[in-house]
């Protein structure tokens, strides 16, 4: 059995203007996983994902990261809960990327040939390199995003938080994330609107509909559930609509590659 | 959108460009110290000022015409509070004109003020031009502050410096929105129109500045931004000071 990384329970949040915006969450995450928070904008996602880092503290409901109540330990556990922004203008405050992939490891107190070193590896690890005293506004979106995803890597964080991590993106630069994603082996959540991504990168799904968890399953089991998915607002991947809705078969596949290797499962 | 007003040519390679940037804020910092206190009429030292500048240029092939014509920005400025003074300065008449009632002198001291207002600020420009177009602006900040300049002060011309386009951008964005909605209406109208533009600006700024704050927090911030000190001074540092700085102090004493 994998160790539980993310524990929450009977967790509720309101902002300071009164809006309720988590209502009763519990939820367990376990080590490795990759899990998919998917719901309508206002559901409640990123305030969710702020939870696990301690950005938002809540009276209401207990959160314990990394088997340390978040509350408590914030500093610890913010240098292990590594957080991706939506907007990478937010994430790079630095004049140059140098800086601001650095900022975190210098904030935990790395030496300097530690840090240099951390950097390296991090833009390296977005196919970055070469790019330290470029300034962040010089750079496209999908380069600014890779950055931002770099700010944190170089943390080596345990748990890997991402808001909608493929919101304005291109397809190029889309492929790319998801390939990258798939080859980052840590407990990775993500908060999208990107279907067909979490089909391809997560192992599980959880549907979020006015702050609370409206399903939790396997992402097959969650998206092949048109009926589930329309009900809170989703759309259904456009071959489940094709197999379910149009063809009424029993198995469902849910991406292009399951009806290529098995065609005699689903019957075509 | 791409923008490069402020360092536009600081990502060229020269030897100018590769200095610390301590070492040119002291070195150009010194020279417009010493320029100032050059007496006006001393016009072979403005004229060796000049060269000096005008090698260091050179050396770091930064386009002159860039150069000269960003330098010239500054003239109308200095002429405006400047161009009376030949008028009002009493001395030795140098001409003098008649128009209708209105009777003008101009006088040789009064000239030659005028001269040295413009003289020492068009090369005070030169050399700020030079400095800025040779260092990037992160590594012109990192120089400031080693040499004291409060780490606050630093900070906050960083977050102008790395926010003010996108801001920009967002002002452009709200600009296009209107313009596509907008067909004529009336004055009153557009004013009001340019009211809520810079209240959402306000609005979006401080939610900006939020966003990026939980953001800095996030990656272990705790209210002292730390960043490397990665400023080495090199032999040709040393030399370029020593070279520079005896020049100038050899033009403003000797000559
Ligand atoms: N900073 C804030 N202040 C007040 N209300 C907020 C703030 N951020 C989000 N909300 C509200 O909280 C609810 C949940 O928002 P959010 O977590 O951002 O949803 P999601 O990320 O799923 O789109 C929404 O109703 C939103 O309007
Ligand atoms: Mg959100």
């Amino acid at each position: 059995m994998a160790k539980k990384v993310v524990e929450i329970k009977g967790l509720e949040y309101a902002y300071p203007d009164g809006i309720r915006a988590l209502n009763g969450i519990s939820l367990d995450i376990f080590e490795g996983e990759s899990v998919a928070l998917i719901g309508l904008n206002g559901a409640g996602k990123s305030t969710l994902l702020l939870h696990l880092n301690g950005i938002l503290q809540s009276d209401i409901g207990t959160v314990e990261v990394l088997g340390m109540m978040v509350d408590k330990n914030i500093r610890e556990i913010r240098s292990k809960v590594g957080m991706v922004f939506q907007d990478p203008d937010d994430q790079l405050f630095m004049p140059a990327v140098f800086d601001d992939v650095a900022f975190g490891p210098i904030n935990m107190g790395f030496s300097e040939e530690e840090v240099k070193e951390k950097v390296r590896m991090a833009l390296e690890l977005v196919n970055m390199s070469g790019c330290e005293a470029r300034a962040p506004y010089h750079m496209s979106l999908g380069e600014k995003k890779r950055i931002a995803l770099a700010t944190v890597l170089s943390m080596e964080p345990e748990i890997l938080l991402l808001d909608e991590p493929t919101s304005n993106v291109d397809l190029k630069a889309r492929r790319h994330l998801i390939k990258f994603l798939n080859e980052l082996d840590i407990t990775k959540i993500m908060a999208t609107h990107d279907i067909e991504m979490v089909s391809d990168t997560c192992d599980r799904a959880i549907v979020m509909f006015e702050g609370k968890i409206a399903a939790n399953g396997t992402v097959e089991e969650v998206l092949t559930n048109s009926e589930l998915l329309e009900s809170h607002g989703l759309e259904a991947p456009i071959l489940v609509k094709l197999f379910r809705d149009v063809m009424h078969r029993e198995n469902i596949p849910l991406r292009l590659n399951d009806v290529i290797e098995k065609p005699n499962k689903y019957k075509i | 959108m791409k923008h490069d007003f402020l360092d536009k040519y600081a990502e060229l390679d020269s030897i100018i460009h590769r200095l610390d940037p301590r070492i040119k804020i002291v070195s150009f910092f010194s020279f417009i110290f010493l320029v100032i206190s050059t007496q006006p009429t001393k016009f072979l030292n403005f004229l060796l000022y000049f060269l000096l500048i005008f090698g260091v240029i050179l050396a770091s092939k930064v386009p002159l015409r860039f150069v000269f014509k960003r330098s010239l920005i500054i003239i109308p400025f200095v002429l405006l509070i400047a161009i009376f003074i030949p008028f009002l300065k009493e001395g030795e008449i140098a001409g003098s004109y008649n128009f209708a009632s209105l009777h003008l002198t101009v006088t040789y001291d009064g000239l030659i003020i005028l001269f040295n207002v413009l003289s020492k600020s068009w090369l005070s420009v030169l050399s700020m031009l030079a400095l800025a177009s040779t260092t990037k602006f992160p590594e012109l900040l990192k120089g400031f502050e080693k040499l004291g300049l409060p780490r606050v002060m630093v900070m906050v011309i960083s977050f102008m410096y790395r926010y003010v386009f996108v801001l920009g951008d967002e002002l452009m964005r709200m600009k296009c929105a209107r313009d596509a909605r907008s067909f004529g209406g009336n004055r009153k109208w557009h004013i009001k129109t340019i009211g809520n533009i810079i209240g959402m600006l306000f609005i979006r700024t401080y939610e900006r500045g939020e966003r990026v704050y939980i953001a800095m927090v996030s990656r272990g911030f705790n209210g002292e931004i730390k960043i490397l000190d990665d400023l080495h001074v090199k032999k040709l540092d040393l030399c370029f000071m020593a070279f520079f700085l005896t020049i100038l102090t050899i033009i403003w004493t000797v000559l």
